[in-house]
């Protein structure tokens, strides 16, 4: 009796459990599949789950759509904002961890509430800024802005990484006659590399995905893959095959980058407040 | 090897003194523990001394030469952590040919060097071993070997078997004792644990609160405590403490004491006691006596037997407990009456201020010192 | 006594350099780090405090000089505003409502063990990586359109009328949506923190005799009670000022339906070229949201003491 009631209960949690997972995940799987519909059969009513699979979309958004453009952009505007931001967030966090100050925790609080400064509040000076320097749809201009933003948590992020390695083990360095620059490279970098890079993981998912700039700073020329998909807003978004494969092509490699690091991205996105 | 020696050494961290003047001066060969009970700045002293803790005032000599602001690895010192403190990424050999690398020297020397400490730890099958593939004790081992193989003038140890089940603790202060005994280097240990202080240490320094309370041999501290602190915290099971009143000082060198309920006289060199003073008796554990004939009673309340011998949890007529240590074929049960005779030469007395009075009978092993 | 104090200074220097150095070596590091957000946090803003008392439109040359607060009180009594400030809040707490309500709940069943569970995690947790310009197109296109959409079709199919949902209900579908984005982030945090909680505390509770409910509300909660404000406060970053979606589905209509603070802002800059009333509103959103971060913030300070 007891026995069927546990078996109940696990094969109720099992459906419903798969239930609400396939359920979240429906519209982006239907996304998939109608990249591989033709046009045609994107719009049949009612939607066909079995169809002759076509990557005429995927052409025509290479060919046609100059994918490459605006992948490259989001590319080198994300790997760029992320670069720098670890250049310049690096050596702050090791500092905080390893040298830290009595106004150490003020400066990293400090840090986090310019990330809470909506972006909106100051669209129109920086609007006006890049326009004045040139910087209005340039890549310069959305890495300038995309390393301001993920600065305080690249730096939160770090701290949390670095505070992680045991002191003993950067004292015994030193005992063993490392100086500050050895100690950095030789025991402190192999220990928190995993951290650094879902820092860096982190990074470019943000960067990859951040809309409001990119949709108000750029329009042709620095336009990252976010802009290009906004583009399908117009009415030629009803052409819903094309649409889907390109929303595809745009959103595959930072959401495996995702699955992979989802554990990391915990730690970061929660500056280390949930374990 | 080296000398070691601290001048009237002073730490102060935000405005709080943790280490309040300490001066020591440490033998070439000398194996010293500091010991104290959490907190005291055992190993803020360790560290001080390494260099990974800046000195606020005073001065710290290695070989007569001032060390202040030497970097920690110019001090000619080795620590072993108390987490050990490997580097994860390398392997046991690199891990003990990090400092040699670092400090410039040939392959072929830093082969053979790392060989000799391997074979001396027996750690050999381990070479290419990660840190996190060994057990404790290999750890411990490899902590000790990365400081061996630097060849260094001065050992510290900051809490080292702390980490390790009871067994090989045992082992363990067998193995670090007979270590010392073979390289003959200035060794400094920190620990918690008063039987690793006692079994290991030629001179214990006992800290408490950032002040030094007794410096001396094992036995010295064991049988002449300067003062309360040191006698509560050596010895295990401790020594029993009573409050009684100073009854009367008897001419040829000795005081009665009594509470409500017993009375002893205790042989002293101290002089001008006031009657009716408070005072502490202290005795220890095995220098009272189960006998029929004795002045002391009490009730067994608790019997403990630990095999070799066995601790008897007394108490008292006026409440309070004390720990009397027998053989342990002593066949006595709880709720026992007993008699007991405290042995007069062994009793300690100390002020209402904690300091011991002088004494006038000694431990043999301790005479002459 | 003078000879004293010579030299207790002349041995207090060493390690009082050595400090300095240490804390130099620090501010050096630093640095670069805290001018840079120094420069992006108080330039931009003491601009846009500038522009919103100053008469500027981008279009038109003759609008210029002081405007004291002609901006903000033209801004406050335009009935748009109110809107935009409620659609910004329903926005905001609608969809804190759902993923961390919803959250929660998904967060036990997924610790759950079940066949696949790996898997159906990631499935889960998927659409917090999708671009919001997808998830809005995704959405309003493929899902939501009232001909060729799958839900229409759904309806269709049980004999129900399909409803334009983004102009019959455009705020609702835009919590939808923007909801769908953000319940996934909840759950992989708060599942995190599930993992966490110590097993003996709810089988200390099963011996004290508390049922599945009881366990959930004395132990599970509590002990969810960090990570449940650590969402809530990333969430309301990002959510007061959520753009695309609204750019891309709605334009913020019909009318001002689904305006939003951030978008009324960008129609009044980008649109009507009016800085000063944009800039006016960007200050208000920097108010909003500073009221917000000083409450949110508080309990980050209290999770870094630990």
């Amino acid at each position: 009796m007891a026995r069927t009631s546990t078996h109940m209960r696990h094969a109720a949690i099992t459906v419903l459990a798969w239930g609400i997972a396939l359920w979240m995940f429906f519209p982006i799987l239907w996304m998939v599949l109608t990249g591989f519909k033709s046009e045609p059969d994107a719009i049949s009513t009612p939607p066909h789950f079995f169809f002759s699979p076509t990557i005429s979309s995927y052409q025509d958004v290479f060919a046609r759509e100059n994918y490459w453009h605006f992948a490259t952009n989001s590319v080198v505007i994300s790997a760029m904002a992320t670069v720098v931001a670890l250049l310049v967030s690096v050596p702050a966090a090791y500092a905080m961890a390893f040298l830290p100050g009595p106004r150490t925790r003020m400066t990293l609080l400090w840090m986090l509430s310019t990330r809470m400064l909506p972006s909106v509040g100051v669209l129109v000076p920086i609007y006006l800024l890049a326009r004045a320097t040139g910087l209005l749809d340039s890549r310069t201009g959305l890495i300038v802005i995309y390393m301001l933003t993920n600065l305080p948590i690249t730096v939160w992020m770090l701290y949390t990484f670095f505070r992680e390695v045991p002191v003993a083990i950067l004292e015994a360095g030193r005992m063993d006659g490392a100086t500050r620059w050895q100690e950095v490279t030789q025991v402190l970098m192999p220990l928190a590399l995993p951290g650094i890079a879902s820092t860096g993981l982190l990074s470019l998912i943000l960067c990859w995905n951040e809309t409001f700039w990119s949709l108000n700073l750029t329009s042709s020329i620095a336009a990252p893959l976010t802009t290009f998909i906004a583009s399908f807003s117009s009415p030629e978004g009803l052409f819903f095959a094309k649409l889907s494969a390109a929303s595809t092509l745009a959103v595959a490699p930072i959401m495996v980058f995702g699955w992979v690091s989802q554990k990391q991205l915990v730690r970061g996105l929660t500056f280390g407040a949930v374990k | 090897m080296a000398t070691v020696e601290l001048r009237n050494l002073r730490k102060t961290y935000l405005h709080e003194e943790i280490i309040k003047g300490v001066s020591l001066v440490i033998a070439e060969r000398e194996f010293i523990v500091f010991v104290g009970p959490s907190g005291c700045g055992k190993s803020t002293l360790l560290r001080m001394i390494a260099g990974l803790e800046d000195i606020s005032a005073g001065d710290l000599l290695i070989d007569g030469q001032r060390v202040n602001d030497t970097e920690p690895a110019r001090r000619g010192l080795a620590m072993v952590f108390q987490s050990y403190a490997l580097y994860p990424h390398m392997n046991v050999y690199r891990n003990m040919e990090f400092s040699l690398r670092l400090a410039g020297m040939p392959e072929a020397e830093r082969r053979q060097r790392i060989g000799d400490v391997a074979r001396i730890l027996q750690l050999d099958p381990y070479l290419d071993h990660k840190p996190g593939q060994l057990s404790g004790g290999q750890r411990q081992r490899v902590a000790i070997g990365r400081a061996i193989v630097r060849n260094p003038r001065v050992f510290l140890f900051d809490e080292p078997l702390s980490n390790l089940d009871a067994a090989l603790r045992g082992q363990m202060r067998v193995e670090l004792a007979s270590l010392h005994r073979r390289l003959g280097a200035t060794t400094i240990y920190v620990t918690h644990d008063q039987v690793e202080a006692m079994t290991m240490a030629d001179r214990i320094v006992v800290l408490n609160k950032g002040v030094v309370e007794q410096i001396g041999t094992p036995l010295e501290l064991y049988h002449r405590p300067r003062n309360l602190f040191v006698a509560r915290f050596m010895g295990s099971p401790p020594m029993n403490l009573l409050p009684v009143t100073i009854n009367a000082q008897i001419p040829e060198g000795s005081v009665q004491v009594r509470t409500e309920t017993l009375s002893v006289s205790i042989p002293t060199q101290q002089t001008g006691l006031e009657a009716g003073a408070p005072a502490t008796l202290g005795i220890r554990p095995e220098h009272i006596r189960i006998d029929p004939q004795g002045a002391v009673q009490g009730v067994i309340e608790i019997s403990e037997r630990l095999g070799a011998v066995t601790l008897l949890h007394v108490r008292l007529p006026d409440g309070q407990m004390i720990v009397v240590q027998t053989g342990g074929d002593n066949a006595d049960r709880a709720d026992t009456p007993i008699r007991m005779t405290f042995e007069e030469e062994h009793c300690h007395l100390f002020d209402a201020d904690g300091m011991a009075l002088a004494r006038s009978t000694d431990h043999p092993l301790l005479a002459g010192a | 006594m003078d000879k004293v104090a010579v030299h207790t200074s002349v041995m207090a220097r060493p390690a009082a350099s050595a400090a300095r150095s240490r804390r130099l070596q620090g501010f050096v590091l630093q640095s670069p780090a805290i001018v840079l957000l120094l420069v992006w946090s108080v330039v931009p803003l003491l601009m846009t405090l500038w522009y919103s008392v100053r008469n500027y439109n981008l279009v038109d040359p003759t609008q210029q000089g002081f405007a004291g607060i002609n901006n903000y009180w033209y801004l406050l009594t335009d009935p748009d505003f109110m809107t935009s400030l409620e659609n910004t809040a329903i926005l905001v707490g609608g969809v804190l409502a759902i993923s961390v309500g919803l959250g929660t709940l998904l967060a036990v069943l997924y610790n759950e063990e079940f066949a696949g569970r790996g898997i159906a995690r990631i499935l889960v947790i998927s659409p917090f990586f999708i671009m919001p310009t997808v998830a809005a197109l995704l959405w309003k296109n493929l899902m939501l359109h009232p001909i060729y959409g799958v839900y229409s079709a759904m309806m269709r199919a049980v004999g129900l009328t399909p409803v334009d949902w983004l102009s019959r209900y455009p705020l609702a579908t835009l919590v939808m949506i923007v909801a769908w984005e953000w319940l996934p982030f909840a759950v992989l945090i708060l599942l995190t923190a599930i993992q966490s909680l110590d097993t003996e505390q709810k089988e200390a509770a099963r011996m004290d005799g508390a049922g599945m409910v009881a366990q959930f509300i004395n132990i599970t909660l509590p002990h969810l009670s960090r990570a449940i404000t650590v969402v809530i406060m990333i969430e309301t970053i990002f959510l007061l000022t959520v753009f695309a979606e609204i750019s891309v589905t709605t334009a913020g209509g019909p009318g001002v339906a689904s305006t939003n603070l951030a978008f009324l802002i960008y129609s009044r800059a980008l649109l009507q070229f009016d800085v000063g009333g944009a800039s006016a509103g960007g200050v208000v959103a920097i108010v909003v949201a500073n009221v917000v971060a000083a409450f949110l913030l508080r309990a980050v300070a209290r999770n870094l003491e630990t």
